[in-house]
């Protein structure tokens, strides 16, 4: 249902304009080539300087490692998007560099160079991605730690390494895929601890082998990493970062309770991902908590409408189920988009991408069941520990807020304690911060809520001037 | 037409953070049942939660409904301007007293608000505008508001973070500011802890009045009876004086309000200026607090947002007093709602159809600093029958009783 006609009414619902699609990942590409395929030329907006998102960020102008180095076993797949990307570039509206920083009813509102510009659209297909989902540890502030996102970024775009002797923590697939990128890259590897026991994967793996050849590539990394002697332990709890100035070692609990250390200079830490939403939310798409991977989605059906007529999720931003699925579901919802504007469809295609959505829909269940986001790790963080690093606020500051008299859901703990005030919005502490307030309050993590969103949804240069 | 009961239908779904059934703590609110009381005040802002207090104080049963969370409306997403310079006249007594209020707000709640007592420096940036705050200092002297006007080169040497288009300014040594968010939770908890009854997520569906005094009932199920109503129900306040007889020309105000990552602390003190299109504070972490024009609001959606064209209008206005701002970035915008009058001074006093019912609403967007004393006075309209704080201009019949405002 529709939240509210301030959301929603869209002035421009019948106007002749180009669809808008928000994100050129594998989603947003693959939603400009269906509508481009169809005659109609959308405008293809994103933050960074070239196509292919987060999971296939292209190099900068110069770098000339190939394909294969830089993906790896997901090179064919980047390659193929690289090249959907460029073959309909020129004949698109495409608008790299370009900040989304709010949205009303039938309206975007874009940055670029100091240069602020209202985009009217009828249409938009919002395929904004994902960030990564992180647990504050003690000493996660130390120069030398990354998200595993940040520490492949490093490695694929850049070639650059985080440390010499890098510890990867958290859970999930990227946890491994990105361990068997260091080491093939040569880059040396503390070691690598899964929180998620290795008893808890093997259950799943009936679902697992519905991708047969996702589920090989995953083994045959967690194998190579073995057979190059890495260290690598799984059921096992991060303590502590430790370091004076930077990082020096990661202390951990194995599955034995026994306390341990791994000597290194740099930490990648990540538990999955989390939807980057906020757009969705401004745009007035109501949300869902998704149990399974305890996460707040913006809510779509599964042929990417939403609520808001006119407005179509595609990708990991609307739930994360990886860059497969996003390319299926950037296709699909452009498709959807089509068919509200009365033209007509390929019915074979629709029912190959539903067929191939859904394929993917056990595997991607069963993946979420083997990578357990760990929340008690969260609930539990000491009350020393800085949660909000844009605020700098404690652990136990925020149960301070939550505390007898005080907040009963995330955002009048926000107003209370400052937590996700500061320069991401809440975007990298607030999972965390629910865990623990649902902790204090002995409430489901769902019942305290999520933070809202305002714009700016990334911050926006004061001297931004309206394009005449 | 917020006091009919809304059918399923027409409901909106409850998203699960603010599903009361759902909720750990509110689910037992509905068990509660019937509430009898002496004084039930309607609207949980700055003004209802310290009447709260202040009846409360004086030993009388009280109970407050607040439809959703106390301060999520205008006094807890507000600026934070703690000023009495720039009031309209008749405003100044109420802000006096509540500038005492505020000087003990510690010893009051528990809590300071963040109340910082910097000073208030209202800018000139013509001649046109400086002959305003030299008219102005006039009015205030006859209000016991000390002004200090400063001239050009004066203003400049004093705040050197000013930029050229300042031409002069005022200087309230006795106002500041403070952290909105924090004013209308901190009286709740005193109120509680006088006695009073601070229900949240009780909106009110349906309110009537008979021979034994008024009875509201609410959304989730409670009954209150109460021999006295207090209305401080911001602007929805105009929809409970119209229930009694009394329709008000209230408007919905959002103010749009925008905020920077933390910057150097140099703006020590609250900026305001002539006309009112921009005004800014900073905080000692460094973010500076800026507004200017009004966002957009669905006060039967319980919705507000800024507008993106406002905010993007304010940025250079701001930049032009404070330089600084040039190289900041915004990381949040915000709103909330209020009521504004025609006139831009509330309604306060008691009901001129209906004895026993107190009006306070329609702050049209400068009652954050005026709510404790608001709340003092409306404990004595109650229980005493009369305030010692001259409240006659705010009297709701110079909209219903057709006499000139």
């Amino acid at each position: 249902m529709p939240t509210d006609a301030l959301c929603t009414a869209n002035p421009h619902a019948a106007a002749d304009l180009p669809p808008v699609i928000v994100g050129a990942g594998p989603a947003g590409v693959r939603a400009a080539e269906a509508l481009l395929a169809a005659g109609l030329a959308p405008i293809l907006i994103d933050e960074g300087a070239a196509a292919g998102g987060r999971i296939y960020q292209r190099q900068p102008p110069g770098f000339t490692r190939d394909a294969a180095t830089l993906h790896g076993t997901e090179a064919g797949k980047a390659t193929a998007l690289h090249t959907a990307f460029d073959a309909i570039a020129a004949r698109i509206d495409w608008r790299p560099g370009t900040l989304v920083w709010a949205v009303r009813p039938g309206e975007l509102h874009l940055h670029r160079d100091g240069r602020a510009e209202t985009l009217p659209f009828r249409d938009l297909i919002l395929a904004t991605g994902a960030m990564d989902r992180l647990i504050p540890l003690p000493g996660w502030t130390l120069p030398g730690v990354f998200s595993l996102g940040g520490a492949q970024i490093a490695l694929k775009t850049q070639a650059v390494a985080i440390g010499r002797q890098v510890a990867f923590v958290g859970t999930g697939p990227l946890l491994w895929l990105l361990a068997h990128q260091y080491r093939k890259a040569g880059g040396g590897i503390a070691a690598v601890i899964d929180t998620t026991p290795s008893a808890t994967k093997r259950r799943q793996i009936l679902g697992l082998l519905t991708q047969p050849g996702m589920l090989a590539r995953g083994l045959s990394y967690m194998l190579g990493l073995r057979r190059a002697g890495v260290r690598i332990v799984e059921g096992a709890m991060p303590e502590a970062i430790l370091g004076e100035g930077r990082v020096q070692g990661l202390r951990w609990r194995d599955a034995r309770g026994r306390v341990q250390e791994s000597v290194c200079d740099a930490v990648a830490m990540g538990w999955h991902l989390r939807p980057e939403a906020q757009l969705a939310e401004l745009a007035g798409v109501p949300f869902r908590f998704n149990p399974r991977q305890r996460n707040w989605e913006p809510d779509k059906d599964p042929t990417g409408r939403t609520a808001v007529p006119g407005v179509y999720l595609a990708g990991d931003g609307a739930g994360i189920e990886g860059a497969d699925a996003a390319e299926i579901a950037g296709a699909r919802a452009a498709l959807s988009l089509l068919q509200d504007r009365g033209r007509a469809v390929d019915a074979g295609l629709l029912a190959a991408l539903d067929r191939r959505a859904g394929a993917m829909l056990a595997f991607r269940h069963a993946l979420d069941a083997a990578f357990p986001f760990p929340h008690a790790l969260a609930a539990g963080i000491a009350d020393d520990v800085m949660v909000c690093r844009c605020e700098a606020i404690t652990a136990g500051e925020l149960r301070a807020a939550v505390d007898p008299g005080g907040a009963m859901e995330i955002n009048r703990a926000k107003a209370f304690s400052r937590l996700g005030m500061g320069r991401c919005q809440g975007r990298v502490c607030a999972p965390a911060a629910a865990e623990i307030i649902a902790a204090r309050l002995g409430a489901p993590v769902e019942a305290v809520g999520r933070l809202r969103a305002q714009a700016p949804v990334k911050p926006l240069p004061a001297a931004a001037r309206s394009t005449p | 037409m917020i006091w009919r009961r809304r059918s399923e239908a027409e409901r909106e779904p409850v998203p699960a953070e603010r599903d009361p059934d759902k909720h750990p703590v509110l689910s037992n609110l509905a068990a509660i049942g019937k509430i009898s009381t002496d004084v039930l005040v309607i609207g949980g802002g700055g003004a209802g939660c310290s009447a709260a207090l202040h009846i409360a104080e004086r030993g009388v049963r009280v109970t407050l409904l607040e439809r959703g969370l106390v301060g999520s409306q205008a006094s807890g997403v507000n600026y934070g301007g703690v000023r009495q310079q720039g009031r309209h006249p008749a405003e100044l007594p109420i802000a006096r007293r509540s500038r005492e209020l505020w000087g003990r707000l510690r010893e009051i709640t528990g809590s300071d608000c963040e109340f910082v007592p910097s000073g208030h420096l209202k800018l000139a940036r013509n001649a046109e505008e400086e002959a305003e705050l030299v008219a102005y200092a006039d009015v205030a002297r006859q209000y016991d508001l000390p002004l200090r006007l400063i001239g050009r080169n004066a203003v400049h040497a004093e705040f050197p973070f000013l930029g050229p288009a300042v031409v002069a300014g005022s200087f309230a040594a006795d106002d500041g500011h403070a952290n909105p968010r924090l004013l209308a939770p901190a009286l709740a908890r005193a109120a509680r802890k006088a006695g009073a009854a601070i229900v949240e997520h009780a909106e009110v569906v349906r309110l009537a009045r008979d021979s034994d005094g008024f009875i509201a009932e609410t959304a989730n199920g409670l009954e209150v009876r109460a021999k006295s109503l207090v209305n401080t129900a911001g602007y929805w306040g105009g929809a409970i004086a119209e229930q009694f007889g009394e329709k008000v020309p209230i408007q919905v105000l959002a103010p749009n309000m925008i905020v920077t990552e933390p910057l150097p602390y140099v703006v020590k003190v609250n900026l305001g200026v002539v006309g009112g299109n921009v005004y800014l504070r900073q905080i000692a972490r460094g973010n500076v607090i800026f507004g200017g024009g009004h966002g957009e609001a669905d006060p039967v959606a319980l919705r507000a947002r800024p507008l993106p064209a406002i905010t993007l209008e304010a940025l250079p206005l701001a930049a032009e007093i404070v330089p600084m701002l040039r190289d900041a970035l915004v990381i949040r915008s915000w709103t909330g709602m209020d009521g504004q009058m025609p006139d831009h001074i509330p309604v306060i006093g008691p009901s001129r159809t209906t004895p026993g019912l107190f009006h306070a609403f329609g702050f049209s967007g400068h009652g954050f600093q005026l709510g404790p004393a608001i709340g003092a006075i409306l404990g004595e309209l109650v229980l005493d029958g009369r305030s010692g704080t001259p409240i006659e201009a705010f009297d709701i019949g110079r909209f219903t009783l057709g006499k000139p405002p």
